[in-house]
C-alpha cells in the first residue's frame, strides 16, 4: 500500500470516519484502503462493520488495522453492565419484559450501534483494558440507513429529554456533528441511481447534521479513450467487429462522464471528489489506497 | 426464450435483486409487457430513476398508482391489446405506514395518537424493514382492490432480503408471541409505566432510559395493542399472498460479483421458504465481441484503415470488452449452476440505461419471446 503523502485535507485526522454509499459500488473495499492508509501512517485504527451481511461472506480486511462487527445485542449488555450496579444490570439483561421492549423499540438497533461507535472512539475507553483507537473508520450500512443511523443518538435524546438516555444521547450527538471529529465518505459509482443517491445523501446529511461530504469516492470508472473526432473516424469504421466493441465501451464512458459531471456540478466544488478505476475482477484494495493517497494533493 | 413461462397466469410477479442492476427498469418493462397483451398491470416501484419516473409520468406523489397515458406508449410503437392498461407508482413507506395506521386503528383518538408518538414517527420513516413491510403491505392492498389482473413489485435491494421475506413472518411472530401481551397486558410493562407502578424492572428501566422516553414508548406500544387485531389479519394474508401459487419471484442481477453472489443467495432464500423463483434475468451481459484475442492482431489489422496510434486505442478497448465478456461468461455459469436449475435470461447492455419508454420498448423484445 501507498505510504504516507498528506491524506485528502486531514481526513484521516478524525475520529470517526463514516463510510457510506448505495450497496454494490465497493464502499467496503474503500473503508478498508483508508483504513490501511491511516494504520501505514502510525495511527491506531479499527474498521468497524456495521450490518455484517450474512449473504456475502468476504470481509474486506485492512493491513495493520482492527476489524470488529458491531452486534447491538453485544452493545446493549455492555452498556447497560457500564451504567448499572452488577444486579441491576443482571436484572435488566434477565429480564423478558425489558428485552422485548429492546427489541420492538423503532430505532434502537441504530441507537445501540451508534453508541458503540462513538464508544470505539474515546481516549478512555468503556471496556475495561480495551485500547483507545486514534481512528474509528465505520463501514456504514447503505445511504439511507447511514443517516438513520448518524440521527439515531438526538432523536432518542430529545424523546427522552431527561435521564441518562438524554445527557449521553446528546454527548454522542454532539461529537457526531462535530467537523472535527466525525467526517463522511460517500462512495458511489458513475451511474444515474448512485450520483442521485450520493447528493439526496449530501443534503440529508446537511439538514439532519450540519455535516458537509468530506469526500465522495467514484468507483469504477471506465476509462476514456476516444476523442469526439476519433469516435467519429470510429463510427465510420463500425463494420470493423473490434472497432464495433470500441465504440460500446466508449458509449459507456461517455455515459459515466455526464453521470461524473453531473455529480461534481450537484456538489458544487465544495466536495472533493476522487475517481477509481474500473477493473473486470473487482476493486483492488492497492489501487485504492494509491489514489487516495494522491488525492491529497 | 422469453419471460412467459415464468410469469404468464401469475398475479402477483415480485421482482428481487441487488441495487444498480436495472431491477427497476426490469420490472417496468415486465408490466408493459404482459399490458402489451391485454392485461391491467400496476408496477410498484421503489426510487425509480429521475428520468424513468418522468417516462412512466410518475412525477405526481400520491401514493396511488396513475394510468401511464397509452398514447405516450404508443408514440415508442408500444400498442396495449385491447383491455391492457400500464399502471405505475412509486411506494412512499412513510405514506403507506400511515395509511396503515389510518386503516386498523379502532377510532381516531388511536390514530392520532399513534401518528404523532415520536416513536411511530421514527419506526415508520427510518428504521431498516420499514419499507420491506411496507412494499408488501402496499402490494396486499392492491391485490385486495381487485383492480388489476397483474401486480409487479419492484423490491428494495436484496441486502434486506431477509427482511422483505420475513416482514409478515417476524410481525406476526411478534404479535402473537409473548412480547407484546408482557407490554400490553392490563398488568404488563407499558400499563406500569403509564400508571406510574412501581415494578423493580420500572424503577430500573426509567433509571437507564428517562421517564419521558419511557412514557413515549408505553403510549407507542399501548396505542399498538389497538391495532393488534387488524395488524395480524393483514401480516397473515400477506404471508399467504406472498405463499400464493399465482405469485411467482423473479431474481435480476448482473454478471458483476457481488449482484451475482446476492442472487444466488437469494434464491436459496426462496427455496427455503418454499416461494417458487420464477428465474432469473441476467441483466447487462457484455456481448463477446468478434475479433482476434491477441491485442497486437487487433491493431495490426486496423492501423491500415485509422492510422497506428487509434488501431491501438481500439485494440486495448477490444481487449477491455474481451475482458469484460469473460467475467461475465464466468458468472453465468456459477449463476446456473447455484441457483438450483432456475431458468436464466440473458440480456446484453443496451447502450448505457434504460430511461425513457423507447427504452422499455427495447428491453421488452429482449425479455419476451414473442414480442
Amino acid at each position: 500500500m501507498a505510504p504516507a503523502a498528506a491524506p485528502p485535507a486531514g481526513l484521516l485526522d478524525h475520529r470517526l470516519l463514516f463510510v457510506t454509499g448505495k450497496g454494490g459500488v465497493g464502499k467496503s473495499t474503500v473503508a478498508a484502503a483508508l483504513g490501511g492508509l491511516a494504520a501505514a501512517r502510525g495511527r491506531r485504527v479499527v474498521v468497524a462493520e456495521v450490518h455484517r451481511r450474512a449473504d456475502v461472506e468476504h470481509v474486506v480486511t485492512a493491513a495493520g488495522a482492527d476489524h470488529v462487527s458491531i452486534d447491538p445485542q453485544d452493545a446493549m449488555e455492555e452498556y447497560l453492565s457500564d451504567q448499572l450496579p452488577g444486579p441491576l444490570a443482571e436484572l435488566l439483561k434477565s429480564s423478558r419484559a425489558f428485552g422485548y421492549l429492546a427489541a420492538a423499540t423503532p430505532g434502537m438497533r441504530e441507537l445501540l450501534t451508534a453508541g458503540k461507535l462513538w464508544e470505539l472512539a474515546q481516549d478512555e475507553r468503556r471496556t475495561p483494558g480495551a485500547r483507545p483507537y486514534d481512528l474509528v473508520v465505520v463501514d456504514a450500512p447503505a445511504t439511507g440507513h447511514g443517516l438513520a443511523l448518524l440521527q439515531a443518538p438526538r432523536t432518542f435524546a430529545d424523546a427522552a429529554k431527561v435521564g441518562p438516555i438524554a445527557r449521553q444521547g446528546g454527548i454522542i450527538d454532539a461529537q457526531l456533528r462535530d467537523p472535527a471529529q466525525t467526517a463522511v465518505v460517500a462512495v458511489t459509482s458513475a451511474e444515474e441511481m448512485p450520483v442521485n443517491e450520493t447528493l439526496a445523501l449530501r443534503d440529508g446529511l446537511r439538514a439532519a447534521m450540519g455535516l458537509d461530504l468530506s469526500l465522495v469516492v467514484v468507483n469504477g470508472v471506465r476509462p476514456d479513450r476516444f476523442t469526439a473526432a476519433e469516435a467519429r473516424a470510429l463510427a465510420e469504421a463500425a463494420d470493423e467487429p473490434a472497432v464495433a466493441a470500441a465504440l460500446d465501451q466508449h458509449a459507456f464512458a461517455r455515459e459515466q462522464r455526464s453521470q461524473l459531471a453531473r455529480l461534481r456540478r450537484g456538489l458544487g466544488g465544495a466536495v472533493a471528489t476522487v475517481t477509481l478505476p474500473f477493473l473486470p475482477d473487482g476493486p483492488d484494495p492497492a489501487t485504492f489506497g494509491a489514489r487516495l493517497t494522491r488525492a491529497a494533493g | 426464450m422469453g419471460v412467459e413461462p415464468w410469469i404468464d397466469g401469475k398475479g402477483v410477479i415480485v421482482c428481487a435483486g441487488a441495487g444498480g442492476v436495472g431491477k427497476t427498469t426490469v420490472s417496468a418493462t415486465l408490466a408493459l409487457g404482459l399490458a402489451a397483451h391485454g392485461a391491467r398491470v400496476a408496477v410498484v416501484t421503489i426510487d425509480p430513476a429521475r428520468r424513468l419516473a418522468d417516462a412512466l409520468g410518475l412525477d405526481e406523489l400520491g401514493n396511488e398508482p396513475r394510468l401511464v397515458d397509452p398514447g405516450r406508449l404508443a408514440a415508442h410503437g408500444v400498442a396495449l391489446a385491447p383491455g391492457g392498461e400500464l399502471w405505475a407508482m412509486t411506494l412512499d413507506p412513510k405514506h403507506t405506514f400511515d395509511e396503515l395506521v389510518e386503516q386498523l386503528a379502532p377510532d381516531a383518538a388511536d390514530r392520532d395518537e399513534i401518528l404523532a408518538n415520536r416513536i411511530y414517527q421514527q419506526l415508520s420513516s427510518a428504521v431498516a424493514g420499514s419499507q420491506e413491510f411496507t412494499a408488501v403491505a402496499k402490494l396486499y392492498e392492491l391485490h385486495a382492490s381487485g383492480r388489476f389482473d397483474v401486480l409487479v413489485l419492484d423490491t428494495p435491494p436484496t441486502r434486506n432480503a431477509l427482511d422483505f421475506l420475513d416482514a409478515p413472518d417476524r410481525l406476526l411472530g411478534f404479535l402473537e408471541g409473548s412480547a407484546l401481551r408482557a407490554l400490553l397486558a392490563p398488568t404488563g410493562l407499558a400499563a406500569r409505566i403509564v400508571g406510574r407502578g412501581t415494578g423493580v424492572v420500572f424503577a430500573v428501566l426509567q433509571r437507564v432510559t428517562g421517564v419521558d422516553l419511557l412514557t413515549d414508548l408505553a403510549v407507542f406500544f399501548r396505542s399498538l395493542g389497538g391495532l393488534l387485531d387488524g395488524f395480524r389479519a393483514r401480516a397473515a394474508a400477506v404471508k399467504a399472498l406472498l405463499g400464493d401459487p399465482a405469485t411467482t419471484f423473479v431474481v435480476v442481477t448482473s454478471p458483476a460479483r457481488e449482484p451475482s453472489e446476492e442472487a444466488v443467495f437469494f434464491a436459496g432464500r426462496l427455496r427455503d421458504a418454499d416461494m417458487p423463483l420464477g428465474g432469473v434475468i441476467v441483466n447487462r451481459v457484455t456481448p463477446e465481441p468478434d475479433g482476434p484475442a491477441d491485442p497486437d492482431a487487433v491493431a495490426a489489422a486496423l492501423e491500415g484503415r485509422l492510422g497506428a496510434a487509434l488501431a491501438r486505442k481500439v485494440a486495448a478497448a477490444h481487449a477491455d470488452a474481451r475482458a469484460l465478456a469473460a467475467r461475465d461468461r464466468e458468472a453465468i455459469a456459477r449463476l446456473a449452476r447455484e441457483t438450483g436449475g432456475a431458468p436464466l435470461l440473458l440480456v446484453p447492455q443496451l447502450g448505457g440505461d434504460v430511461h425513457d419508454v423507447g427504452g422499455l420498448a427495447r428491453l421488452r423484445e429482449r425479455l419476451f419471446a414473442a414480442g
